[in-house]
């Protein structure tokens, strides 16, 4: 469960954000009313979103300080409506952007003024489960968390699990590569996604991949997943489906400091074992979960980690005691173990709503989503500590410890001046951090719009410039999704993801948040 | 016979520049040229040169499995990474390793191995002293082993790649860190591109513990059915196998179907344990201390039902004849068993059959003495048979057989890719990043 509103702005669609609105393209012309009716051609009329009113519920996603007014929604039902649409928009040299759920956490799915937003939602059916190949079709619209709860009956999950997972689309998870707190051991989107039929930027319908993971040719399904809806639109995914695991114990250990709750993970990792998941919170954010969801962590605890150990029950009852050992060695002083879904929540309560819960002691925040190397984390944790201190902002630590990817809570007062730009500065600060230590700017939230402008800290010209190759063969118009992830001129003024309290289905609880 | 000499150009890119000698052919295309550079940016000089002589080229590692796939249109230029062969960095710490792409997997492998770790892609050997071939070769060529289960091919393992581009660009992509979504995943694209869209020169890997002990546990089967309900079983189970292998060497021999455990002491013999039971069998006790290594293989004899805790054999692999790969959905194995056997009885072969069973990829050897156009015959019958299975599926196709390698009278007579999905796309992209096809040109399918 997450709480609801803070007092200092409101969670959903007000207007005007603390972001700037994006400036409009130069050269773009309004989506006018001959492409509205062509799209009704298509969809039927119930389908075609043209009200000004309806139009802005959709004007960002879960990054809810940027925002553009779609020129035009669309709600396909089908992949031909979806190849039809695209077909239409190529014509007439129309921009188009995809959206699933809009649960996104980097503008991936921020429309455009002069564009047409094609909205998955209504493609919402699981196709076909085949337990005996252990794989699902599915439609992009179908949430994360339905594909395991279609495959629950024969046994089967589907692995990769963002936070976001009640809600969040299939298709959106494709477009982002989305991870999890799970992915540590079970992998990303990636990994588990052997065949994509998608509408290509100049509206054809074809198939990527045929379904077992090595099909020949250059692995487009690769290359495709993880491309931010730059590369066209996806209309069916085919996903492999994983056995349940027999096991799965949940520890909480409490530390007295970071660096020995971080000495813990590395012992851990050293030791062989490959936890599901190993989540870390600093003081700060425990003190935001505890006044937000009362998750009755261990009192005084510097550091808790969280490790999840899944597999077959003689490993996992084996690991859960060498973690034990581990943790106690490393000075861990209290150690709970969930041996039961109930228990298992109850642990999990605290992190899930960390993300909401800084907004119980914070009028504003940014989160972050830089990766290090996990052996980098001590010196990169008291870095950020320094810099939070240098800075007079504090920084609420929550983060997937065992691949070492931050989520820093940058917190701050907008009602104070100049305290948002030292807030957006710190950000800044702490992805060149991860960036020094050989790390990346984004571990699952991905670029979008929000991150753009730290590609060239992170890579070079001609490192971009092959990328773009890319997104040249699929879509040389630039029409799919223009101006997200790579840096242009038109989008230079970007600023970092302020965000004003939990996201407004975060706030509904609906979904969790990492 | 004339001796080429080395154009001022090439020469003074790389100071390792020679004439091509009788050996130095890709899939029987003779080459003009080899530059063995020794660095990255003199690698970038070397195809910045061939890019101004306007030559053809392809990347060589050990040569392992430079005759995987058609030959090349045209090789000027060979460009060996023998000289490439650093490992730049292992982070034990973080379970990643960094290297140039000459460094062959069993060195790789001598410097994990004191840190626990290794890589875990295990293709199989293709000849005696290549050392499993180099990391840039096994990238690029997209071989896998038993491992795939688990583990997926190099392109699952793959965090960070460095390439040269046809014009000498030197690019990276992805980085040292396994989570990572910044920017296009261009590692991807070039696992399993056959040195098509430039050269692989550096490589960053996730990396995995050296298990403790690894045990086989094997069963005889008697037909096709029954080896993919073993399969089925195994796969559905919560034991958590790393590799579900099937060996049935010739039609009248029974099917062996081969599950690898990997863990401490302690879980490896009581995971063995449970999948005997969860098998139906009794008898033999596991091996608890096999490798994938160090067994003789099966000898594929002994009674339907009965276990066996022997390393599986590798089929026909590595054999000088010709070499499938047929991929397809797990759920069809029966059928894609008889889809084989029967195609290949049509056609007078008896062809081994062995490979990750549970991943739904199998190799499929013809002894090098079958008649070419039977081979061929076999090839289409096998392709049209593995079409009917995808009948009733929303996809186009949900299985291929692929010409991995085949004596050349054999190439002569098939298209070893075969259909292939999306191939306008894959041509887009080729036509990007290298338009003038000078890169292993014709290696891909559809003449990519």
């Amino acid at each position: 469960m997450t709480s609801g509103r803070i007092d200092s702005g409101p969670p959903d669609a007000a207007p005007a954000g603390p972001g700037p609105a994006e400036p409009e393209p130069t050269g773009s012309r309004p989506v006018g009313p001959g492409l509205a009716a062509e799209l009704t051609g298509i969809c039927g009329a119930a389908n075609v979103i043209t009200d000004p009113q309806q139009l802005r519920t959709y004007e960002c996603d879960g990054l809810t300080s940027h925002r553009s007014t779609p020129g035009l929604v669309v709600l396909p039902q089908s992949a031909a409506e979806v190849a039809a649409i695209v077909r239409t928009c190529a014509a007439s040299g129309v921009p188009f952007v995809a959206r699933g759920s809009g649960t996104g956490l980097s503008g991936g799915a921020l429309p455009r003024a002069d564009g047409v937003l094609i909205v998955t939602s209504k493609m919402r059916n699981v196709i076909a489960i085949d337990p005996v190949s252990r794989r699902a079709i599915v439609e992009p619209g179908v949430t994360n968390l339905a594909v395991s709860k279609a495959a629950e009956p024969y046994g089967l999950f589907y692995a990769p699990d963002p936070s976001s997972q009640v809600v969040c689309s299939v298709g959106g998870n494709v477009a982002e590569n989305s991870g999890g707190a799970h992915c540590l051991k079970h992998g990303f989107t990636v990994h588990h996604v052997t065949g994509l039929e998608i509408v290509t930027p100049q509206g054809d319908l074809t198939w990527l991949g045929d379904g077992t993971g090595a099909s020949p040719g250059y692995d487009l399904v690769g290359a495709f997943t993880g491309s931010e809806g730059t590369l066209g639109i996806v209309t069916k995914v085919v996903v492999k489906l994983t056995p349940i695991p027999e096991a799965v114990t949940t520890l909480l250990a409490a530390f007295t400091t970071m660096g020995a709750g971080g000495a813990a993970v590395s012992a851990i990792i050293g030791s062989g074992i490959l936890p599901g998941a190993i989540e870390m919170m600093d003081a700060l954010a425990i003190e935001a979960a505890e006044a937000a969801v009362n998750c009755r962590y261990p009192e005084g605890a510097g550091a808790v980690l969280i490790v999840e150990l899944d597999g077959p029950a003689g490993d996992v009852q084996a690991q859960t005691e060498a973690v034990r050992a581990i943790c106690t060695a490393q000075g861990a002083y209290e150690i709970r173990a969930a041996q039961d879904a109930a228990e298992r929540a109850a642990i999990w309560t605290g992190r899930r709503s960390a993300f909401a819960a800084v907004g119980r002691i914070s009028p504003a925040y940014i989160v972050q989503d830089g990766v290090v190397p996990r052996t980098a984390l001590p010196e990169v944790l008291d870095r950020i500590g320094e810099l939070s201190a240098e800075h007079g902002i504090r920084v609420a630590n929550v983060f997937h410890a065992g691949d070492g990817n931050l989520h820093p809570l940058v917190l701050f007062d907008d009602t104070v001046p100049g305290e948002q730009e030292q807030a957006e500065k710190l950000s800044g600060q702490i992805l060149d951090l991860c960036i020094e230590h050989g790390g990346s700017i984004t571990g699952e939230h991905g670029v979008g719009v929000d991150k753009s402008r730290y590609m060239p800290r992170m890579f070079g010209a001609d490192d971009l410039d092959t990328m773009q190759l890319l997104r040249c063969a699929f879509d040389p118009a630039g029409l799919c999704n223009p101006g997200k992830v790579f840096p242009t001129p038109r989008l230079c003024g970007e600023v970092p993801g302020v965000r004003h309290g939990p996201h407004p289905l975060v706030a509904s609880g609906l979904i969790d948040q990492f | 016979m004339t001796v080429l000499s080395v154009p001022a150009e090439l020469a003074s890119a790389c100071a390792h520049v020679t004439p091509a000698g009788p050996a130095d052919m890709v899939a029987g295309e003779p080459a003009r040229y080899v530059a063995a550079p020794g660095s990255v940016s003199e690698a970038g000089a070397v195809l910045r040169a061939a890019a101004s002589l306007g030559l053809t080229v392809v990347p060589r590692g050990t040569g392992s499995r430079l005759d995987w796939g058609p030959a090349p249109a045209s090789c000027d230029l060979i460009i060996d990474t023998g000289r490439l062969d650093r490992i730049l960095e292992h982070s034990a710490g973080d379970l990643v390793v960094s290297v140039q792409a000459g460094v062959r997997l069993d060195d790789l492998a001598k410097v994990l191995a004191p840190a626990g770790q290794r890589l875990a892609v295990n293709p199989p050997a293709t000849a005696p002293g290549n050392g499993g071939g180099t990391i840039g070769g096994l990238t690029a060529a997209g071989a896998a082993g038993a491992l795939r289960y688990r583990y997926g091919s190099p392109r699952d393992l793959l965090i960070g790649i460095t390439v040269i581009r046809a014009d000498g660009t030197i690019a990276k992509a992805g980085g040292k860190v396994v989570k990572n979504v910044a920017g296009y995943d261009i590692g991807k694209l070039f696992a399993g591109s056959f040195g098509t869209l430039g050269l692989i020169a550096e490589a960053t890997f996730r990396l995995h513990p050296l298990p403790e002990t690894t045990g086989w546990i094997t069963l005889n089967c008697p037909d096709p059915a029954a080896a993919a309900a073993a399969v089925q079983a195994v796969a559905d189970s919560a034991l958590a196998p790393a590799a579900i292998e099937l060996d049935w060497p010739a039609a009248a021999r029974p099917i062996g179907v081969s599950v690898l455990l990997e863990g401490d002491e302690q879980s490896v013999a009581a995971r063995s344990e449970r999948m005997r039971s969860l098998l139906g069998g009794s008898g033999a006790e596991p091996n608890l201390h096999g490798s994938p290594d160090d067994a003789a293989g099966a000898d594929g004899g002994a009674a339907a039902g009965a276990f066996r805790v022997l390393q599986p054999s590798s089929g026909g692999r590595g054999s000088p004849g010709t070499l499938l790969r047929v991929a397809f959905w797990t759920g069809q194995l029966a059928q894609v068993l008889a889809v084989i056997r029967e195609a290949a009885g049509q056609h007078g072969l008896d062809p081994g059959i062995s490979g990750s069973a549970g991943a739904g990829v199998l190799d499929v050897a013809v002894a090098e003495i079958a008649d070419p156009s039977a081979v061929a015959e076999f090839v289409a019958a096998l392709r049209a048979g593995l079409k009917a299975l995808s009948a009733g599926s929303l996809l186009p196709a949900t299985a291929s057989a692929v010409v991995v390698h085949a004596p050349s009278a054999v190439r002569a007579a098939v298209d070893m890719w075969g259909p292939v999905q999306s191939l306008e796309l894959m041509r887009a992209v080729k036509d990007q990043f290298d338009p003038q096809r000078r890169m292993a040109p014709g290696r891909l399918p559809g003449g990519i």
